[in-house]
């Protein structure tokens, strides 16, 4: 199968006056069409400058300084800046963090899907633009009458789907969802991400979903992708991940999730994540792992396949 | 012994929204353990944080301070007040003036209750309240916050809270803005100060899993009222509330066993909920009739256990007050 985005020795540098700062180092993978794809890591690890840098929206002092990203055969570095607001939404959409921040609150939710459509040029007469977005509020789980209400007057579960709405509304082939539900209570993030894979479903597109829970990981992806100082240190299969977690850090990020098994079992990871402007030589991770040895110190880790469909970045996985 | 709070027949209402409604309980700290206060957005839990704290007044009932009104305490037992019950606040951000270094936060509370008698013992105080809550104060003294993690942010909340040798610290959603990784860190130096310096602590928040690595008992909130409460393992392994199961059921867990999406998950029935019924009646799977119509009490099914659910009808009800017959003081 062909993957409907490719991306291949990405970087992301951010310019500070201590030197270039690293925030995506040299990541590289392929999402097939109709993939759940999951990106986790802790805060600073990388996974939203990673996300973003997909749609070509880091801003100075950020910039890709190598790389291709590829959508559906279409490299976006070629593509001139209109080319490239195009497929923003169209081609590639994101559904933000915080849906709360992300929707214009002095409009009404009509009139930010209007915004859309009229930004990728189509011309919708106001009984089309109505059918329309009340077709897609409806494939999300929300009423009609919402169209016509302003953004504080939807709970964070309606504004989170609102916003789901909008970001399939030119069906788009790549979703981007940049933890979605961190702001809202369990109850609520089950139904966003139940109207998430639903909708994903009925549009037959990929899915990367960025975040640091595994437990919602664990139900959501198919593949998961584990973020370290830039680097994606692990990809693999979830259910491998899950039962065979190579890299030392995965390990770390499933076991200080809080269990519901047993009491006691959760554990904090030691130490902090780095500096990306001052990593530790050898593997980044050394300082914090609790296999590290020597080597680890001095060499560092290349990613290197360690099963079918497997990849990680450590000595000893 | 005179419980350190009590608080009894509390309610809060804002305008016509009823925030709490008719709670009565104590917090004995002669028994130190941790109780989780838990729900969603609008049950309550946090308006019940902001009155033990003496933040707001409750609109209904009193909240009794060593035996006294907390509403008529002079200023001497007030200020007594102010050291045995600290809080520890949501965002570690907000709380810090940018342009003092943080020592600020830790040495004005030392000055102002004249925690010690000199400037030696104050910095003494102030780096064994750090090396409590698992920081290296040579890490931490003469930075500023933006030097530090959201993490280490924290936990300096904590430690000043320590620094006061309180009875009781209210701790409002402390982790809910860190890093899971760190979570665990801020949750078990919590832990701690339970077990360790016999300090009780109420751990207000949305997320059941953290409330039940951390805490001994565990109020499950719903819409201003208690729909369980008990004992954390009782609770979190066997809920007897349609609300705590529904809340069980809805964390996403590490497995390989992939069902947390197909669940039928968050069912709205018909019923709507009416002011004397059942709150959860309008999202409750196993509704009947009379929950429409009555509000159903506390049931004590168990020891160390109560749901407010008419499914335990069999079981006696528990009185209105009794609440803390049902939290056990045994630390874990």
């Amino acid at each position: 199968m062909n993957a409907i985005l490719k991306v291949e020795g990405l970087k992301v540098e951010f310019d500070h006056p201590l030197g270039a700062v690293k925030a995506v180092d040299d990541v590289s993978f392929a999402l097939q069409p109709g993939e759940r794809l999951g990106l986790a890591g802790e805060s600073g690890s990388g996974k939203s400058t990673m996300a973003l840098s997909l749609l070509r929206m880091i801003k100075p002092p950020g910039r890709i300084t190598a790389g291709r990203v590829s959508l559906d055969g279409t490299e976006l570095s070629a593509l001139d800046h209109e080319a490239m607001r195009h497929l923003r939404l169209a081609g590639i959409a994101m559904v933000p963090q915080g849906s709360m921040n992300s929707l214009n609150p002095v409009i009404r939710i009509k009139a930010q899907f209007a915004d859309a459509f009229r930004d990728h040029g189509l011309k919708l007469s106001s009984a089309e633009l109505d059918a329309r977005v009340a077709e897609l509020l409806r494939t999300v789980g929300l009423r009609p009458h919402v169209a016509d209400l302003y953004p504080h007057e939807l709970s964070g579960g309606m504004k989170q789907r609102a916003c789901i709405a909008i970001a399939i509304c030119l069906r788009p082939k790549v979703i981007i969802a940049d933890e979605p539900t961190s702001a809202l209570d369990v109850v609520v993030q089950r139904q966003v991400m139940e109207t998430l894979a639903r909708v994903q479903r009925d549009l037959g597109c990929a899915i990367i979903l960025v975040g640091h829970d595994m437990g919602l990981m664990a139900q959501f992806v198919d593949r998961l992708g584990v973020m370290y100082a830039g680097r994606l240190v692990e990809l693999a299969p979830i259910a491998e991940i899950i039962t065979r977690p190579r890299h030392p850090y995965t390990q770390a990020l499933i076991s200080s999730l809080p269990s519901l098994e047993k009491r006691g079992a959760m554990q904090g990871i030691p130490g902090l994540a780095p500096l990306l402007r001052d990593l530790p030589p050898g593997c980044a991770f050394h300082p914090r792992c609790p296999r590290a040895e020597a080597r680890c110190t001095t060499e560092k880790p290349a990613v290197r396949e360690v099963a079918p469909n497997q990849q990680a970045a450590c000595h000893f996985a | 012994m005179t419980p350190l709070l009590e608080a009894k027949h509390v309610s809060k209402h804002y305008g016509a929204n009823t925030a709490l409604s008719d709670l009565s309980m104590s917090i004995d700290t002669s028994k130190p353990a941790i109780t989780a206060v838990v729900g969603e957005s609008g049950s309550g839990k946090t308006t019940l944080a902001r009155i033990i704290l003496g933040l707001v007044p409750p609109s209904e009932g009193q909240v009794l301070y060593q035996g006294q009104d907390m509403a008529r305490l002079s200023g001497t037992e007030r200020r007594q007040f102010r050291r045995d019950v600290q809080a520890v606040f949501q965002d570690p951000y907000e709380v810090y003036n940018p342009f003092y270094r943080v020592d600020h936060v830790l040495t004005t509370p030392v000055r102002n209750f004249n925690l010690a008698s000199s400037r030696a013992e104050g910095r003494t105080m102030i780096e064994n309240a750090l090396r409590a809550v698992g920081l290296r104060p040579e890490e931490i003294l003469g930075r500023y916050p933006h030097q530090l993690s959201g993490g280490q942010r924290q936990r300096i909340m904590v430690a000043r809270a320590v620094l006061m040798k309180p009875k009781l610290i209210v701790a409002d959603e402390p982790v809910s803005m860190v890093d899971a990784s760190l979570r665990a860190t801020i949750l078990t130096s919590l832990r701690k100060l339970t077990d360790e310096m016999g300090i009780s602590i109420i751990y207000i928040t949305h997320d059941l899993a953290t409330a039940y690595q951390v805490s001994d008992n565990i109020l499950v909130m719903y819409r201003a009222c208690v729909a369980e409460a008990g004992a954390v393992e009782r609770v979190v392994k066997h809920p007897q509330h349609p609300y705590t199961q529904l809340l069980i059921s809805s964390i996403p867990q590490v497995s390989t066993t992939r069902d947390w999406l197909d669940d039928e998950g968050d069912q709205k029935t018909a019923a709507t909920p009416s002011a004397h019924g059942c709150r959860f009646v309008d999202r409750c799977p196993v509704a009947m009739p009379k929950c429409s119509t009555t509000l159903p009490p506390l049931y004590r099914t168990e020891p160390a256990r109560a749901a407010a659910c008419f499914q335990h009808e069999a079981s006696p009800t528990l009185p209105n007050g009794a609440l803390n017959e049902v939290l056990t003081p045994t630390p874990s």
